[in-house]
């Protein structure tokens, strides 16, 4: 309970801290600065409550948690990840992302795993939860427009969920940094923060999810298990589908090349329809620059081809279209939330 | 007199083949206490949904403030205050901190937002619960906490759908005297969602009937029982004692049956009934004079005499029997 005042008072030194400059060099203005634009003032409101919430200590403590056991398997394993001649061999400092000695997971698969789980977490009760409480009614007889409630929402939990997955990964990096005494490179960082920043967009494809979900259904309950049930299809359901079609047009061992790269293109379609493919394939890039081909590669294309790293221009160029379909699905369900919450009538309970 | 607040000029809306408001015409002026009386369901609080904006009409226009709320909502909004009928808090947030989140979503700065909200909490009696969580308020002090959270803006108007629910009866006296005085104190006009006659006859100036969507009928307490009870607004019951009326002696029948003659002959009685030794006379003006002075002369003794006015509530029924009537 205390934790709240804290984090209240915390917030409101901060809008005083940064105020102050303003009002002195503009006098007049003194009582106008003051004055909170109200979507600021739900998004606060949003945060404070996220931060204090018992939901929120208790997904960060379970990502955390698993985030430490990553990295042990990672320090332990990592001198027997390098190897002479590996052309990651400079990439040194990625590997505690990647390692793994098949016990438990890597980081990055720790990730793309309870990221999902973060953001339906902090998304499925945005709206209904409100409306159950009879408090939209309330809010939206206040003078802002419709759209800050959903928007203020939405922003809050990202800025959330970002500050979270950015200071894990920073610790990550910084225990490494201890461990290993080796320090990153230049692009190493950037990799790494690329990367964090794909993790944020994965997880705001299920944050908007979740949200899409708390529009719909008026029950929280309903709206968390229909997102965890959305969740559970593309991690379990759906690879399992893509092999049973994939085993029975299977091109027999005597096809030719063209109509083998047509169908691995064509498994690979059905596979990327899954966001968390698109997600574990894209830091794979990011975090293994050996990566050079998401597809199929045939021979030709590979003779002469020196095994080395590749820079980072053209990983980030591999993976684009991978962060286009995140970004177009976080869209498109915040998209429909949206209008559906705009056209919706509130009634008080 | 000072002109109008609210005006609903054709407003209809419908849900699929249900029309929940059907083209509904109403003024309210500024600064009176206006009550919407009706049944569950009689399509008050869509009503009030589309002069706050939060329902769109699907035809007709409202003005309120001389703004549209369905293109001006927020300007709307800035001036109308609405307690809902279950006014919803954030529980784990003290009732001064909810109030200091509103006031801050209405643009007041947060230093002047403590200090008002503490003031209105005083003023509805919640200042020594003001730092209680308000999921531990119980209903009556939620209602209040509702009602200073629509003070917090300086409204012009303020619309409460039926905001007495489930409040026991002191508690309801209570509140119903605060919406007076506060509506008296700051010149707010009110809109009054109601089903309870009472609660609307104690505090409202004018009154609007609506049952089916329509507004039936609309004006003062006094001006609708004229309006339904045109011939005979008053009706005077008189208790009599008669000599020997208890062993059935047929004199005192032969009596009573004098003075109800009599009293028939008195200019402006319209009806007469008798029921044992209580007669009822529905009369266009107020006779309780005239009527005492026959029982008196004619011998019988008079126990009681009360003048009954009509009250909303047989205004109320007498509305719904007729309706039943025209269907």
């Amino acid at each position: 309970m205390d934790w709240t005042i804290s984090i209240t008072d915390i917030l409101k030194e901060v809008t005083t801290m940064t105020d102050t400059p303003i009002t002195n060099t503009a006098g007049k203005s003194r009582i106008s600065e003051r004055v909170k634009h109200p979507f600021r003032v739900i998004m606060e409101k949003e945060i404070s409550d996220h931060v204090s919430g018992w939901r929120f200590i208790i997904l960060a403590a379970i990502i955390a948690l698993t985030c430490l056991g990553a990295l042990y398997t990672a320090l332990t394993n990592i001198s027997q990840a390098v190897k002479p001649n590996d052309p990651e061999g400079t990439f040194f400092f990625l590997k505690l992302f990647t390692v793994s000695d098949g016990t438990m997971p890597s980081f990055m698969v720790f990730i793309s795993f309870l990221g999902p789980l973060l953001g339906i977490g902090l998304g499925f009760d945005a709206i209904n939860s409100e409306h159950n409480r009879g408090t939209l009614s309330r809010i939206l007889s206040q003078p802002i427009h419709r759209d800050y409630i959903i928007n203020a929402k939405f922003t809050a939990a990202i800025a959330v969920i970002s500050v979270m997955l950015m200071s894990l990964c920073l610790m990550v990096m910084g225990a490494g940094l201890t461990m290993l005494g080796i320090p990153p490179t230049a692009e190493e960082f950037v990799r790494m923060v690329l990367f964090i920043l794909l993790g944020i967009l994965y997880v705001a494809f299920w944050l908007n999810l979740a949200i899409l979900f708390s529009v719909l259904f008026r029950q929280p309950a309903t709206a968390a298990l229909s997102a965890i049930a959305v969740w559970l299809f593309f991690t379990v359901f759906y690879p399992l589908i893509v092999s049973l079609i994939t085993k029975s047009i299977e091109p027999p061992a005597t096809a030719t090349p063209s109509q083998l790269v047509a169908f691995e293109q064509f498994r690979l379609a059905l596979l990327r329809v899954m966001p968390n493919q698109l997600f574990s394939e894209a830091t794979t890039t990011l975090l293994m620059p050996s990566v050079r081909s998401l597809g199929p590669l045939t021979m030709e294309q590979l003779i002469g081809a020196l095994p080395g790293p590749l820079p980072l221009g053209q990983s980030l160029l591999l993976v684009w279209p991978h962060v286009t379909g995140l970004a177009a699905g976080t869209i498109i369900s915040f998209v429909i939330s949206y209008v559906l919450f705009m056209r919706r009538e509130i009634r008080p309970r | 007199m000072a002109g109008s607040i609210i005006e609903l000029t054709g407003l209809t809306r419908r849900y699929g083949q249900f029309t929940a408001v059907d083209n509904l015409s109403l003024t309210v002026d500024k600064g009176e206490i206006f009550g919407l009386l009706g049944p569950n369901g009689a399509g008050k609080s869509t009503t009030i949904l589309m002069i706050l904006g939060l329902t769109e009409p699907d035809a007709g226009t409202v003005r309120v403030c001389g703004l549209d709320p369905t293109t001006e909502p927020v300007e709307v909004k800035k001036r109308v205050g609405y307690l809902p009928e279950e006014v919803g808090f954030y529980d784990d947030m003290s009732g001064l901190d909810n109030l200091v989140y509103t006031a801050c979503l209405n643009g007041i700065p947060q230093a002047e937002a403590g200090e008002k909200a503490k003031r209105l909490l005083e003023r509805v009696g919640l200042a020594d619960d003001s730092h209680k969580k308000a999921g531990k308020y119980s209903r009556g002090m939620r209602q209040r906490l509702g009602l200073a959270d629509v003070l917090i803006k300086d409204p012009e108007v303020i619309i409460l759908d039926e905001p007495t629910l489930g409040i026991d009866p002191a508690g309801v006296k209570e509140f119903l005297n605060l919406i007076v005085e506060l509506s008296r104190e700051h010149k707010i006009t009110v809109l009054f969602s109601s089903h309870h006659l009472h609660q609307v006859q104690m505090v409202c100036d004018r009154v609007g009937l609506f049952v089916g969507g329509k507004l039936l009928a609309c004006g003062d307490v006094q001006s609708l029982a004229s309006q339904l009870f045109g011939k005979s607004p008053y009706t005077i019951e008189a208790g009599l004692d008669l000599p020997g009326s208890h062993s059935g002696d047929s004199a005192a029948n032969q009596l009573l049956g004098d003075i109800m003659e009599s009293i028939m002959h008195i200019d402006g009685v319209s009806d007469i009934r008798k029921e044992n030794l209580m007669i009822r006379v529905a009369c266009n003006r107020d006779l309780t004079g005239e009527i005492a002075a026959v029982v008196i002369s004619s011998g019988a003794q008079l126990k009681s005499l009360n003048k009954r006015e009509y009250g909303l509530d047989d205004i109320y029924y007498r509305y719904f029997e007729g309706g039943d009537n025209n269907d």
